[in-house]
């Protein structure tokens, strides 16, 4: 980085504007270059002072070019810096997690990856994340499973078969969603959709019971993964949404008025042209969708039942458990001495390896895909999508 | 287009079969259609349902003036009244830290990208740096701010720690949307500034920014919008407090969702129910309404490009 100073732009004495202002108008080409563009700008309105300094040094205006210039400098000092601290926050966030990780993995007395124990504390701790890491893995995926469907059902419907009049509001409505909350999810998930949802679990569970993961309790405990999976698949549908409309709207017209023009139907029309070319889109858009649901926090605290601790760990999607982000959350108050942080820290090491993954397999899946590697982004109202749609 | 397509000598390939509308091909179209729109339908169900409980469950205490000037000082769950002024306020201290500390570093940023590092190496890496960040949950922001706030530097937990964290929440959104921006911002407009002699920053502090400067304001609103709703980096780095606290430095500090979260046990209590639900609907109007005050001036204030 060409200035370490420039890391911290809050740090400096003044604010960088007026400061740069008053540098530049000390050296003698600066003020001449900005004399000279005034002048111009104005129309010969302000040409009294400044055709003195042009007059003084035309010789300079050819040796100082405006690269070398002390605010140019300055300002991309900052530019490169702000870059720079980017770069650091993510590498801090992995060193900082991992340097407080590691003593209370080397504490540990069981297998950190495969135990499914959660004792962090006393003389002997003893944890481990298999369990955690199977019930986010799987809420997260059956929430993808049941958003990505109705996502690109959405999309479609915004840009293929709603009328513009309908359309637009349409696209605004399921972007609010993305405006909800997430403890109000959690809220409206616990307390008003559980409950019409126990018909579908036990419906399924007595179908498919036979199936050790869709074995359910005797009891209507409604906070249950499932539960969980469906209010998530809720709240990652505007992320995904967004982003395939975007990518459908720019399938070429003349692969849609191809296909029109040789007799395809609308569905034909859309299977053949539109869902072709967003395909790599859909998928990194569903990647970006499960990346948000592994995060997710409070909506899962809120819904999901913790197990009683005495209880055999039960596999089922129709009972209750703990992800990582919940599990953090729900014991924030225990985070008393360093081995039980450090625990937890480490859950939420591997929640941010597994999430940086996920949404690095997004990231080169449209890197690599060629008709949509270099796409322009059309106009603002794809920037207005809660900084998802990246 | 029909017709024509009817007078035309049968087609007897395999592959497909455009000669007509046959009855399978239609009706899969409107098999198709009905699909499309019922996932619409099933999209709109939750988004109407979550704002009807809301609103009927939480409006009539928000009529109240005391609901906007008051604090849950001395108020137990079972009693009634007070109000959420403690954690209105909070949540618009932090909000305005965070965007205090992350706007500038979003902007340079984005400038960065866009005017300096534009094909570089390190461009690449600061991009892919902001996908990722943009995927860090924030439950981990959280973490990580604990992890150096109060791990290793020994300080207490106060607001201002949630808003370093929601920095890290708020910095890829605002960046990334400022980028989209500065990208849109006609060359010509730079090459005539740089065709007159202004130098570069000049141009950019200028020209660039001011040209960008609606959708600049969109992406930070859109910002504040995500981060205020955020409730985990609250639950670890700041504890509840029932009385007003405007210093981010010391002592616990109320916040919307935490106000929720505080009450969301004792739902049983009408009082407490209240609470919840006028807490919830107030927080979803402040995220709304900068939304679409984000949505306002975007559309007020589009680049004209060629």
């Amino acid at each position: 980085m060409s200035s370490p100073d420039g890391t911290e732009p809050p740090g400096r004495p003044a604010g960088p504007e007026p400061k740069i202002e008053d540098l530049v108008d000390e050296t003698g080409p600066a003020l001449r270059f900005d004399a000279l563009a005034e002048e111009t700008d104005d129309d010969g309105r302000r040409t009294g002072g400044t055709a003195v300094a042009t007059k003084d040094d035309s010789k300079k205006e050819l040796a100082l070019g405006p690269v070398g210039h002390l605010g140019d400098r300055l300002f991309s000092g900052l530019a490169h810096g702000s870059g720079a601290v980017v770069i650091l926050i993510v590498a801090f966030v992995g060193v900082f997690l991992l340097a407080l990780a590691i003593p209370a993995l080397a504490d540990n007395n069981s297998n950190f990856l495969f135990s499914r124990v959660w004792e962090p504390g006393g003389a002997e701790p003893r944890f481990g994340i298999a369990a955690l890491f199977y019930t986010t893995l799987i809420s997260s995926v059956i929430a993808m499973v049941i958003a990505v469907p109705i996502a690109i059902g959405v999309a479609l419907f915004v840009t293929y078969y709603a009328p513009r009049r309908i359309a637009t509001p349409v696209a605004h409505a399921v972007d609010l969603l993305a405006a909800v909350p997430s403890i109000v999810y959690g809220l409206w998930g616990a307390l008003f959709f559980a409950p019409i949802l126990l018909p579908v679990i036990n419906g399924l569970s007595s179908a498919l019971g036979w199936i050790p993961v869709f074995d359910k309790a005797p009891g209507d405990n409604v906070g249950v993964i499932f539960t969980v999976s469906v209010v998530l698949a809720i709240m990652i549908l505007p992320v995904v949404t967004a982003i395939s409309r975007e990518i459908f709207a720019q399938t070429p017209i003349s692969h849609r008025e191809g296909a029109l023009a040789l007799g395809a139907t609308r569905w034909e029309m859309v299977r053949m042209a539109v869902l072709p070319y967003g395909r790599s889109g859909v998928v990194s858009a569903s990647m970006l969708g499960l990346g948000r649901a592994l995060g997710e926090t409070v909506a899962v605290m809120i819904i999901l039942t913790v197990p009683n601790g005495n209880d055999p760990w039960d596999p089922s999607i129709f009972a209750g458990g703990e992800t990582f982000a919940s599990k953090i959350a729900n014991n924030a108050a225990e985070f008393d001495s360093p081995e039980k942080t450090g625990a937890f820290i480490a859950a939420g090491l591997v929640l941010f390896v597994v999430t940086f993954l996920v949404n690095s397999a997004a990231r080169l899946i449209v890197a690599r895909s060629a008709p949509g590697a270099k796409r322009p982004r059309r106009n603002r109202r794809a920037g207005a999508t809660e900084g998802a749609s990246a | 287009m029909t017709a024509i397509v009817e007078n035309k000598p049968a087609y007897d390939g395999k592959a497909l079969d455009l000669t007509g509308r046959s009855g399978a091909r239609a009706f899969k179209n409107t098999l198709a259609t009905v699909l499309i729109v019922l996932a619409f339908v099933i999209a709109i169900i939750p988004l109407v349902w979550i704002l009807w409980t809301v609103i009927s469950k939480g409006y009539h205490l928000l009529l109240n003036a005391e609901w906007w000037s008051q604090s849950q000082r001395g108020i137990t769950v079972r009693r009634e009244g007070g109000g959420a002024y403690h954690a209105i306020m909070g949540t618009l201290i932090m909000a305005l830290i965070t965007a205090a500390i992350a706007v500038p570093i979003a902007i340079l940023g984005a400038v960065y990208l866009v005017e300096y590092g534009k094909g570089t190496k390190v461009a690449r890496a600061v991009s892919f740096m902001i996908d990722i960040l943009t995927g860090v949950p924030s439950i981990v922001a959280a973490l990580f701010i604990y992890a150096v706030w109060i791990t290793v530097f020994g300080f207490n937990r106060v607001g201002f720690a949630v808003s370093l964290s929601l920095v890290l929440l708020m910095l890829p959104v605002v960046l990334r949307s400022t980028e989209e921006m500065l990208k849109l911002v006609p060359d010509e407009l730079r090459e005539a500034s740089y065709a007159l002699g202004v130098p570069k920053w000049k141009t950019i502090l200028k020209v660039v920014v001011p040209t960008a400067f609606g959708g600049i304001i969109t992406g930070v609103m859109l910002g504040l919008a995500r981060v205020m709703g955020e409730t985990a980096p609250l639950l670890i780095l700041v504890g509840y407090s029932k009385n007003i606290n405007l210093n981010p430095f010391e002592g616990f500090m109320g916040a919307l969702p935490t106000m929720i979260n505080q009450d969301r046990t004792e739902l049983a209590l009408q009082p407490a129910a209240d609470r919840v639900w006028a807490a919830a609907l107030t927080l979803i109007l402040l995220v709304l309404a900068l939304n679409l005050l984000a949505r306002l001036v975007a559309r007020f204030s589009t680049i004209k490009s060629k």
